[in-house]
């Protein structure tokens, strides 16, 4: 139990702080450390496939990829200028929509808290499972066509990848031609 | 024990923030962040319920969320420095005009 607030109170005060940073370098760091805690709850849940893939994929990969990208920008503060002082009902377009977004995404969760909060809390059951070897069975047997499709899935990613980041160079001549 | 209210709530609680920060920040790097907090904010419920009805089927759901992410990351970023490019700048109300 203690363990699971320590790691939920991490995980919270981290994404907060990522939504809170001015530079994006400290927010992909604090996100890292986000994506750690929730790890710790991965173990805590008897998943650790998930909570290795979490930190080996999400952190190593995926925040890295961020991160160089930051740096390859090197454009690390936004532009605040209507940022302060102003009400928050009162700014243009999306922000307005997000505010109240936001009051009415706080007031369905105290719904749901107050209303479901006391006879959903189940304890899990002893039998967890956990096993590698059971996820993997089934992720290549009654999971086998959606990861194939995740593979075709990531050379597209990659391909889009390679060219919307191109530099596009006009019609290029072939060297030695 | 901690039981599977509070992974929901801490799920939701993370939700939250994930899609606050897509609405409140001007910085196409840090909306990208949001959202990466709001997919593992669903992957933790996605890991919870699992563990709650005793299957292998959310962690499997959480593996095809991982990899939707990094390939949703490679994508965006590209198009990220795409955008860069042409306006020299990370604020999404620069980027109005559907062709320049």
């Amino acid at each position: 139990m203690t363990l699971f607030y320590v790691f939920a109170v991490v995980a919270v005060l981290a994404s907060m702080l990522v939504i809170a940073q001015r530079n994006p370098i400290y927010s992909v760091l604090l996100l890292i450390l986000s994506f750690g805690a929730l790890s710790g709850l991965y173990v805590l849940l008897d998943a650790p496939f998930v909570a290795v893939t979490q930190i080996v994929v999400y952190a190593g990969a995926i925040m890295v990829l961020f991160l160089f990208v930051v740096m390859l920008l090197n454009a690390p503060h936004e532009d605040t200028e209507l940022d302060e002082h102003v009400h928050p009902l009162r700014r243009p377009g999306p922000m307005r929509v997000g505010a109240v977004l936001a009051v009415a995404l706080i007031v369905e969760l105290g719904w749901a808290l107050t209303r479901a909060g006391s006879q959903a809390g189940g304890d899990f059951p002893a039998a967890a499972v956990s096993s590698v070897r059971a996820i993997g069975r089934s992720l290549f047997t009654a999971y086998a066509f959606p990861f194939e499709v995740t593979s075709v899935l990531i050379l597209v990613a990659m391909v889009g990848a390679v060219v919307l980041a191109r530099r596009d160079s006009g019609p290029s001549v072939p060297p030695g031609a | 024990m901690p039981t599977l209210a509070h992974y929901l709530v801490l799920s939701a609680v993370l939700f939250c923030i994930g899609t606050a920060g897509v609405f409140v920040r001007r910085n196409l790097i840090t909306i990208l962040l949001s959202i990466e907090i709001m997919l593992n904010a669903v992957n933790l419920s996605f890991v919870a319920f699992g563990r709650a009805f005793g299957s292998a089927d959310g962690q499997i759901i959480v593996f095809f969320v991982m990899t939707v992410a990094a390939a949703e990351a490679a994508v965006g970023l590209a198009i990220v420095i795409g955008l860069f490019r042409h306006r020299e700048s990370l604020n999404p109300d620069t980027f109005t005009s559907l062709k320049w």
